[in-house]
């Protein structure tokens, strides 16, 4: 159990690429934080800094109440997961998971539990004797947390483990790896680059891009309240519509060509200013002609996906997608008003991209 | 002229009835495959199969260079059996390629583990590396025979510069210091194809492995024994097999360097195989002689082929 603390940490390549700029986390005791974003956001190289694996160039992690920088990967009390699970290919199950206890000369009844403990909790106790290729992905994966449990670290690390499975499987191990949490309650921190793990997963998350942590926070702040628009892009799916608006010069509509939405009171101040304008699909709603916030479009492509129906259009010049219910009844080409309510509108300033 | 033209036609399209049907020929799988594999049995049967059957069969003659012979039985192995420079062959081959392969073996490993690192001019050096191997046996033999020569050996005259040595080492002219150095010639030739190959090998051990074994608290050195070397095996295997195999029917270098002397302590069983059959002209008793080395190799190969194919299976 221990408490992670990233301070100013940056990565600079030889190459000069510069992969983590003056990174700030505090991983609480127990915690599982999430570090989500887009290839290349340095997102990994944050953990493998945390693990030990990459050099820091500046900057301090500490675990717990030591400074970890110049501690080799052993003797950080921590475990990692990989991508593509890195099990031992000549050794057993029960090997590669009692490597880590023999390296550092546990005694072998010691081993001998703490591996059927683990093998029991993942639910893998009859695959000891088999080597990794004769294991499903699934069964794979559960061996190489297991290797990680077994050493009762401080603080779990996971390098994007569950991408190489199908997706039926990861929706699976998904809620799996949420109980081992709750149970085992130690200190995670997980790499991802899909911001629904992320979103599961996390107690808290972290969004990262260009080497730069855009917001940390919990699941549902990062969806209701996204610090700017590169978050509100890319949490949700399918992802918030934006459109360049103008506001009017009373601050009190968001206007482009063929769309003039009300706007909430936070934003009179911005009147005569251009913003980018963002909302969720799901706050888009079918309005009926009196609905005063809505506007007229018309159908592009309909997606019923059962559960809901995603409306294609275009509006203000802009692609956008809403999310109805499955009892709405539109064709593609059909005429259709939308209208959603001003307090659900984001708007983000033109050139910072920040929400205001 | 209208007649030559019709003719020119019928041609040609016998031309084209013939070409449909060695088409058609080849379409057939198994005619392709027959096709295919005809050029490389042709190559096999009169390089190989040929001159091992008529080894075998001179083998059991008296056959002599201008005397066909006759039948023999075993006599020519008996008598290399008993002959005491053949026997003292026999030893050094398999001291040879004993200790050639472990030097190969440990250099070749040591140098690959060094070549895999990142560090800068790498592609040349790793390139570079192949020097010895690419740069004929006979030509780097007479090369290094100077080297050792009694009068103008170099080493010899830069330890004695150096001061570090007062009388001049007898490279080649003593049994023992002859063997050593031919086996030091022959790792030096042969270290890079092992270098080489198990640099290869350690290229498709994934690194997540090692980064693995480093949190599970693996120092270099249990790395090695723990990922490096049980995945590097099969690889390690196959190329023991072709180096015990190269080396212990090696010919060329001892027949430059030391032509088998002095007073027999380098002879290998090619070289002396070549020295009666060839040299002596005695062609069934030099066939026995080479014939030896027959039945150690193929145990060799099978006993390692073995073990490959059941660790690959288990």
């Amino acid at each position: 159990m221990a408490i992670v603390t990233i301070r100013d940490l940056n990565k600079k390549y030889e190459n000069g690429f510069h992969a983590v700029k003056d990174v700030n986390l505090e991983i609480r005791d127990k915690e599982f934080m999430v570090l989500v974003g887009p290839s290349g956001c340095g997102k990994t190289t944050t953990l493998r800094m945390v693990a030990g694996l990459e050099e820091i160039t500046s900057g301090e992690i500490r675990i717990g109440e030591r400074v970890v920088n110049d501690l080799p990967p052993m003797d950080r009390d921590i475990a990692m997961v990989f991508q593509n699970y890195a099990l031992y290919p000549h050794k057993t199950v029960f090997d590669n998971m009692a490597f880590g206890l023999q390296m550092r000369k546990y005694p072998k009844d010691e081993v001998l539990k703490r591996v059927r403990d683990a093998a029991d909790i993942l639910g893998i106790e009859a695959l000891l004797e088999r080597k990794p290729r004769q294991l499903s992905g699934g069964q794979r994966q559960r061996v190489a947390v297991g290797r990680a449990i077994v050493r009762h670290p401080q603080v779990f690390l996971f390098d994007e483990p569950l991408s190489n499975l199908d997706a039926k499987l990861r929706v699976q191990m998904r809620v799996e790896l949420k109980r081992l949490h709750e149970r085992l309650e130690t200190t995670a921190i997980y790499v991802t680059h899909d911001q629904v793990e992320a979103m599961t997963l996390g107690t808290r998350v972290v969004v990262m891009k260009d080497g730069y942590v855009q917001q940390v926070g919990e699941p549902l702040v990062l969806y209701g309240q996204p610090a700017n628009k590169f978050v509100a892009g890319f949490i949700g799916s399918p992802a918030m519509n934006f459109v360049d608006v103008s506001i009017s010069g009373d601050g009190r509509h968001a206007e482009t060509e063929g769309l003039r939405l009300n706007v909430p009171d936070r934003i009179r101040a911005h009147g005569g200013k251009r913003l980018t304008l963002g909302v969720r699909p799901e706050a888009l709603r079918i309005a009926n002609g009196s609905d005063e916030h809505g506007f007229a479009t018309k159908v592009d492509v309909v997606e019923p996906l059962g559960n809901e129906i995603l409306l294609n259009f275009r509006a203000g010049g802009a692609p956008m997608v809403a999310r109805v219910d499955p009892g709405v009844r539109l064709k593609a080409h059909e005429s259709v008003r939308f209208a959603v309510d001003p307090e659900r509108l984001h708007f983000f300033d033109a050139t910072s991209e920040a929400a205001l | 002229m209208g007649r030559g033209r019709a003719r020119q036609d019928l041609h040609l399209r016998a031309e084209q009835v013939r070409v449909s049907r060695l088409t058609r020929l080849l379409e057939s799988e198994k005619a392709l495959a027959a096709a295919l594999l005809a050029p490389g049995v042709a190559i096999l049967v009169i390089f190989i199969a040929y001159p091992f059957v008529m080894a075998l069969w001179y083998s059991l003659t008296s056959i002599r260079v201008g005397d066909p012979g006759h039948f023999v039985g075993l006599d020519n192995f008996t008598k290399a059996l008993n002959d005491l420079i053949f026997q003292q062959a026999f030893k050094n081959t398999v001291f040879y390629t004993f200790w050639a392969t472990i030097f190969k073996l440990a250099l070749g490993m040591w140098l690959a583990l060094l070549l895999n690192r990142s560090f800068r001019f790498k592609r040349i050096v790793r390139a570079s590396m192949l020097l010895p191997f690419i740069i004929p046996t006979v030509l780097s033999a007479f090369a290094w025979r100077w080297m050792f020569d009694p009068t103008f050996s170099v080493m010899n005259w830069a330890l004695y510069h150096g001061g570090i040595i007062t009388d001049r080492l007898p490279f080649l002219s003593s049994g023992d210091w002859a063997m050593w150095c031919a086996v030091l010639v022959n790792t030096w030739r042969g270290m890079p194809f092992f270098a080489i190959t198990l640099l290869a090998g350690l290229q498709t051990i994934s690194p997540d492995l090692h980064e693995a074994a480093a949190l599970d608290g693996a120092n270099a050195w249990h790395r090695f024994w723990n990922v490096t070397w049980p995945l590097l095996l099969p690889v390690t295997l196959v190329v023991v097999v072709f180096s015990v195999i190269q080396t212990f029917s090696d010919f060329q270098l001892i027949y430059v360097l030391t032509g088998g002397g002095p007073a027999n302590s380098t002879h290998l069983i090619a070289t002396y195989a070549y020295q009666i059959g060839v040299g002596s002209g005695l062609l069934g008793e030099g066939a026995a002689l080479s014939l030896f080395m027959f039945p150690v190799l193929f145990a060799v190969v099978w006993v390692q082929l073995r073990y490959l194919k059941r660790m690959e299976n288990g």
